[in-house]
């Protein structure tokens, strides 16, 4: 037997077409819910994107870096006499060493190799001072390889009135931090002072401000290609501090960051322990998401079954008489089926094309923020994906919305209702 | 000895709500091809209870009833619905036309559901039926829409659809003026005559009993004569 038969379907359309209100205001209940599903999903996601992305995309999937701290094998524990007896130090100061990150080269090279690495760059991190007449401003610089920062880490991104091609031409250019540049009442093709903290000077030009949203790092941090800082270090080309890998795989990167720590001895931190927190907050608001798009559904599941409950009693002659002229129970269940899937389709149609043309709307509409200048209108994810679930899910709910009453139709006795009249 | 289309042997139901009834008293019941056969008997004598016993409808009896030679007893609920599709028409005392469709599709549906003729041939079919009925001009209104005596013709006229080998009525005529109820008796008897199907009718009208070709009286859930 096929699920489809155009007798029983004819029979459902009529009677849809014949109680149009009512029939249309039950698919409403599913335009509804399924487009609120479509907006809620995809702004939310949008949003989470744009989050993820802020952080997310802007880290380094690892980061190999150099720490000072102290030894931890004390040297007391070589000597021999006391090797067995037990140890007690007081005040044990850093280790002395320098911040060069040891065998980074050979690192950089093994780690070239590896094929789950998508990326890897180089960053010289120095503290300095900005100059400006008879002021210093403390300050941070970080010496970066221009365009692989852009590609693996959307560096372009945080950059105000300038590209990153414009710093990466230039070994005399400086990109600012925004707040630095507001202190020093400095503008873009201006040129700034900055002292290293071994006394060295640079004069350099500023091609961009850098802008991140958070105050606090635009008025310390400032950027510059990795041989200008190597030279305000006073090292040579081998000399950085850190190593910023991007995976293939975020998923990798834990178990990437262990094998550096215990192969190489070095220290390495993964993106999923340095920001814990946005993982969390990403999947709670999918969560939130999901659990108002499935109230919003059973809502529009209850209206189904409502509706065709009312429809099945006040069919009951019809039913009775179809069955007395030869329609199985199946058949008769068939048809008040048929109308409940009939509005789950054409309800949810009509929520996707609603839930497009809103989302549509939302992406449309201006969102400014200090925190991305990039940013101007509000995000929104377009994954067909999610026009598939809604679609898939309201053909779920209204199938067992009506699978209920449709069984109760298919279930009347039509002598009961014959001989009653 | 005649073909016999309906064969019952010792029909027995019972009721159980609200109190245990025997409604049915072991009956035996034969109809022959082309017989114009009226049931009659006082309220609550199980005349009704066994038309839709015969019917196939109601299942629960003991007994057993053979249509066409074929019994009838543990088939099951679809295949009872593809024997009444194609075998037994109906008619009633309400003309149970569905509201929502023309009168030329309610006659249509049972031949469409039985499915073996396209669906130009079931039209043309239904507008031969309809014609026989003198209601061939209100083929394309609604149900709704046309007088009581012409309902009940469409609704024989669905009865008549897929040419069934017997047709069942429950008080066909009882909501019709004698006009209309004579003009009913008039179609079934030219049925029974020109196309050998049989009629078991179940009716309080002596008038219309009288005219057919066997009477079949019940009391007390037997038959007396």
């Amino acid at each position: 037997m096929s699920l489809y038969n155009p007798l029983l379907l004819g029979i459902a359309k009529t009677h849809l077409l014949a109680r149009k209100k009512q029939s249309a205001i039950a698919a409403l209940g599913v335009t509804f819910g399924i487009g609120v599903f479509i907006i809620l999903v995809s702004f939310m996601t949008g949003l989470n994107g744009l989050l993820d992305g802020l952080i997310l995309n802007r880290t380094p999937h690892v980061r190999i870096y150099n720490e000072i701290k102290q030894s931890e094998r004390q040297p007391i524990e070589d000597f021999a006499p006391y090797a067995d007896k037990a140890h007690i130090i007081h005040s044990i100061k850093p280790k002395n060493s320098q911040l060069k990150l040891r065998n980074g080269l050979a690192i950089r090279a093994e780690l070239r190799k590896d094929p789950r690495v998508k990326g890897i760059t180089p960053q010289v991190s120095t503290r300095i001072f900005y100059q400006a007449g008879a002021v210093q401003l403390n300050g941070s610089l970080a010496g970066m390889d221009v365009l692989e920062e852009a590609r693996l880490f959307n560096f372009q991104q945080y950059i105000v009135g300038g590209k990153p091609e414009d710093l990466a031409s230039n070994e005399n250019a400086i990109v600012l931090g925004a707040g630095v540049a507001k202190n020093l009442s400095l503008q873009i093709g201006d040129y700034v002072q900055i002292v290293s903290i071994n006394g060295s000077r640079e004069r350099l030009k500023i091609v961009g401000l850098f802008q991140s949203g958070l105050a606090d790092i635009d008025k310390v941090f400032s950027y510059c290609n990795i041989g200008t800082a190597q030279r305000l270090s006073g090292e040579g080309g081998d000399y950085f501090t850190d190593l910023h890998l991007k995976l293939h795989d975020i998923e990798a990167a834990a178990g990437m960051a262990e094998e550096l720590r215990s192969s190489w001895g070095v220290n390495a931190i993964d993106i999923k322990t340095a920001n814990a927190q946005f993982e969390t907050g990403t999947s709670i608001r999918n969560m939130i998401t999901y659990a108002v798009s499935v109230a919003l559904l059973i809502v529009a599941g209850f209206g189904i079954y409502n509706i065709l409950n009312m429809l099945i009693y006040e069919k009951m002659p019809d039913i009775a008489i179809l069955k007395a002229t030869g329609f199985s129970a199946l058949d008769v269940q068939r048809i008040f089926l048929y109308q409940a899937i009939l509005i789950g389709v054409i309800g949810a149609s009509m929520g996707l094309i609603f839930g497009f043309l809103a989302s549509y709307g939302i992406s449309q509409a201006p969102f400014e923020t200090e925190a991305l200048p990039t940013i101007k209108t509000f995000p929104v994810n377009f994954n067909p994906q999610f026009y598939v679930i809604g679609i898939v899910f309201a053909l779920i709910t209204t199938f067992f919305a009506g699978y209920m009453p449709s069984r109760k139709a298919g279930r009347i006795d039509p002598v009961d209702i014959l001989r009653g009249q | 000895m005649t073909h016999s289309i309906l064969e019952a042997r010792g029909i027995r139901k019972k009721f159980f709500d609200p109190v245990e009834v025997e409604i049915l008293r072991g009956l035996d019941l034969s109809i022959q091809a082309g017989e114009f056969v009226s049931i009659m008997g006082k309220s609550g004598c199980g005349k009704s209870t066994l038309l839709y016993v015969l019917s196939t409808m109601d299942t629960q009896y003991e007994g057993d009833l053979l249509l066409a030679g074929q019994s009838l007893k543990g088939l099951k609920a679809a295949e009872l619905a593809r024997i009444r599709n194609q075998h037994i028409g109906f008619v009633f005392q309400f003309h149970y036309l569905l509201p929502e469709f023309s009168v030329l599709r309610n006659v249509m549906l049972p031949a469409l559901k039985l499915g073996l003729k396209s669906k130009e041939e079931i039209e043309h079919d239904a507008m031969e039926k309809l014609r026989l009925l003198d209601v061939d001009e209100q083929a394309l209104k609604r149900a709704t829409q046309i007088s009581g005596g012409q309902k009940q013709r469409v609704a024989i006229a669905r009865a008549l659809i897929n040419n069934p080998d017997i047709i069942m009525g429950d008080e066909p005529t009882g909501n019709l003026d004698s006009k209309n109820a004579q003009r009913v008796f008039d179609i079934f008897r030219e049925i029974t005559q020109t196309q050998q199907q049989s009629l078991l009718i179940v009716t309080h009208d002596t008038d219309f009993a009288q005219k057919t070709d066997r009477i079949i009286e019940m009391a007390d859930g037997m038959i007396i004569s």
